[in-house]
């Protein structure tokens, strides 16, 4: 393709931007050299979407966001995620910076570090560089290396060695100034025989339409174990490309709970790579799309350890005129001996033009493995209406219960109340009840 | 005010083909009434076409309850309206709790801010389980889900206990029953036999008729009743087959909607 490439901003207003906000000679250079890769690299391939012709062009360029001294001054579009504590760990961003942090004060004590990036970057340079763009690569396709060149705001979080942090660390992101970008990168590092789980919520209030180009990258080292739980609930204004990338050591565990609320067009990739020994990982994705959503979401497995298991459970619900392209990628290497990958994808259709594609696939370059998959797509079974019905239950209850007993085994096995709660309150949203 | 249910003339289709030709029968609350008859002469028909299930069509008849236009009314309505069916092959639904599922019905009956409370109706629940001699885990099992056939059909009466209807219909209740199961599910109907009450036994075997005693049987060939008569037609039936209704009927083949 030699399509013409309009980046969204040039070479020399970027290192301009990157030396106004102090950042370090080699953040620039990382950032410069993203952005020659941007102009180089195609789009990445999406299976059976054509992501060039979404809205993915609309990047704003950075401005900056004021701060706030309290969680009162939070804009209202947030404020029910908020709550009104000021205590527990939590970042805000509103477009292209933070505006809010706190890190409960235990925490600290302990050494964790929870900031945005660019103080992180300032504060903690050589943790972070060791370990920034390493899991999501800039030289994988355009939309990473332009996530690279242009992220602002964004997490960082470090777990030290056998800290074990019990209540959640949480953050929100919130885009609702369409001429600013927004591209917040999400770090997180959990030391050795570490344990954390991190909350994050995406939400959107633009009058013209905008882009969230979003990476995150989660390093499991040995023995840690981390719990990545996100929700994404931008709405129409805003298309949303995510990838989820983890690196996990040996005896580590990562777990996803993804939940996709977005009322905007979406794809997004969540993959674990099982670097070590016994490293293992879970991945529950739950969907709701409707209006005209275009959708594509892919899990991934890539076992390189010996002993590793994972699990990829999505389940999707499609209204209206909703099209959702759902893959599963497990890949086992030569040498990952006793790994063991088993996905599930399943697609329910509530309309006639609503449609949805569930893809399994298993790739295995080693003889000694497990792996399993199961896949289906269909609609509401109209005897399963009819027998509700025959108990006095109306037909919008009815559908609703069947709907809801579809995401059920997975929501249900969320570990967070709180979550959980949110993730029923949003399918019930987004189905229009 | 007895509940009074009436049939009359009632033709139904499925895919084009006539089942029902033409069934009469009226009903009031206090009475039970068995539908007898051999495999293939419509007898589910006439429930599912009671209930309104959507792949049988009601080409001719009409059927009241309480004087109310039973015919005109959706599934749920006519559930509201007080009729219930004990269905031969209930639904799974995963992801659907027992309770839950149960919660909803009964609320469905209620009008909104009068919802039953959690507590008096897990009471309610739990006290009727304990008489169907089910394991209370059935309450928090997804509905029918790997239930067995006698699971789903305790949980059928359980159902029919909880929403206290005003006409029972019981399709084939003691298909794939043993013993021991039957007689709890024939105690859990007659628990429930009252002034205000009336149930259509569908089933075509008599020894469910020793458990629920009948005040009327009618015999049902090719779509209609044929022949009606008290608690003793059954035991005939027991004893003798179908055959001599056929001969003294002069029919000959006694199934419907086959192709020929």
């Amino acid at each position: 393709m030699t399509t013409q490439t309009i980046l969204p901003v040039d070479a020399g207003r970027l290192s301009e931007l990157s030396l106004r906000s102090g950042e370090p000679e080699w953040l620039k250079e990382s950032r410069l050299k993203a952005l020659e890769l941007a102009a180089e690299l195609e789009l990445p391939k999406l299976e059976k979407t054509r992501i060039d012709r979404w809205n993915i062009n609309q990047y704003g360029s950075y401005k900056e966001s004021a701060a706030i001294a309290a969680l009162n001054e939070a804009p209202s579009s947030i404020a029910a995620l908020v709550g009104s504590s000021e205590e527990g760990s939590l970042i805000i961003q509103r477009n292209s910076g933070a505006v809010y942090t706190r890190l409960a004060p235990e925490l600290a004590e302990q050494g964790v570090i929870f900031t945005d990036l660019h103080t992180a970057v300032k504060n903690h340079g050589e943790l972070v560089r060791r370990y920034l763009h390493t899991a999501v690569k800039p030289e994988e396709h355009k939309v990473a290396a332009l996530h690279a060149a242009l992220w602002n705001g964004g997490v960082f979080l470090y777990i030290p060695k056998n800290v074990v942090v019990d209540t959640p660390v949480q953050a929100i992101f919130l885009t609702d100034d369409a001429e600013a970008s927004f591209a917040p990168h999400i770090l997180i590092v959990a030391d050795s025989n570490s344990s954390v789980t991190y909350v994050d919520n995406y939400v959107s209030g633009k009058s013209e339409a905008g882009l969230h180009n979003g990476a995150v990258e989660v390093f499991a080292c040995a023995g840690a174990k981390v719990r990545y739980a996100t929700v994404h609930q931008f709405g129409a204004d805003t298309t949303d490309v995510t990838y989820r990338r983890a690196i996990v050591e040996n005896d580590g565990a990562v777990e996803w709970i993804v939940g996709e609320m977005n009322d905007g067009d979406t794809a997004s990739d969540t993959k674990s790579v099982l670097k070590g020994n016994g490293a293992s990982s879970d991945a529950k994705v739950i969907a709701v799309g409707s209006g005209s959503q275009k959708l594509n979401y892919t899990t991934q497995a890539q076992h390189f350890g010996k002993n590793t298991p994972s699990n990829m459970i999505t389940r999707a619900v499609m209204r209206e005129n909703a099209t959702s392209i759902i893959n599963g990628i497990t890949k086992i290497e030569k040498g990952a001996t006793r790994a063991d990958g088993q996905q599930t994808e399943k697609v329910l259709m509530l309309s006639p033009k609503a449609r949805g594609d569930a893809n399994p696939i298993l790739l295995i370059d080693e003889d000694d493995v497990t792996a399993g998959h199961a896949a289906s797509v269909g609609q509401v079974n109209p005897e399963q209406i009819y027998y509700l019905m025959s108990r006095g239950i109306s037909r919008s209850d009815a559908e609703k219960l069947v709907i809801y007993g579809f995401l059920a085994p997975v929501v249900s096995q969320i570990p967070l109340e709180g979550l959980r709660n949110q993730l029923k309150s949003l399918v019930e949203r987004k189905l229009g009840q | 005010m007895a509940a009074e249910f009436v049939i009359e003339g009632l033709k139904a289709t499925i895919e084009g083909k006539e089942i029902l030709k033409g069934f009469n029968l009226q009903m009031k609350g206090g009475e039970v009434h068995a539908i007898m008859g051999p495999n293939g002469t419509g007898k589910s028909t006439l429930a599912s076409s009671l209930m309104g299930h959507p792949k049988y069509e009601v080409t001719e008849g009409t059927v009241t309850l309480e004087g109310q236009d039973v015919l005109e009314m959706s599934v749920d309505e006519r559930a509201r309206a007080g009729l219930f069916l004990a269905m031969q092959y209930p639904s799974e639904i995963a992801g659907v709790t027992n309770s839950d599922f149960l919660r909803s019905a009964l609320n469905a009956r209620r009008e909104e801010g009068s919802e039953i409370s959690l507590i008096k109706f897990i009471r309610q629940m739990e006290s009727k389980m304990k008489d169907l001699e089910m394991n209370p885990e059935f309450m928090h099992r997804y509905l029918n889900e790997g239930f067995s056939g006698g699971e789903k059909k305790r949980n059928e009466i359980l159902q029919m206990m909880l929403l206290e209807p005003k006409i029972v219909i019981l399709d084939e209740i003691d298909s794939g029953l043993d013993i021991d199961a039957l007689r709890v599910v024939a105690q859990g109907v007659n628990a429930m036999r009252s002034e205000d009450r009336g149930f259509l036994v569908i089933t075509h075997y008599q020894r469910l008729l020793n458990y629920i005693k009948p005040d009327f049987v009618h015999i049902m060939m090719q779509g209609r009743i044929v022949k009606s008569g008290g608690p003793e037609l059954a035991e005939r039936l027991e004893a003798d087959g179908y055959e001599w209704v056929k001969e003294e009927l002069g029919i000959e083949d006694e199934v419907v909607g086959q192709e020929v």
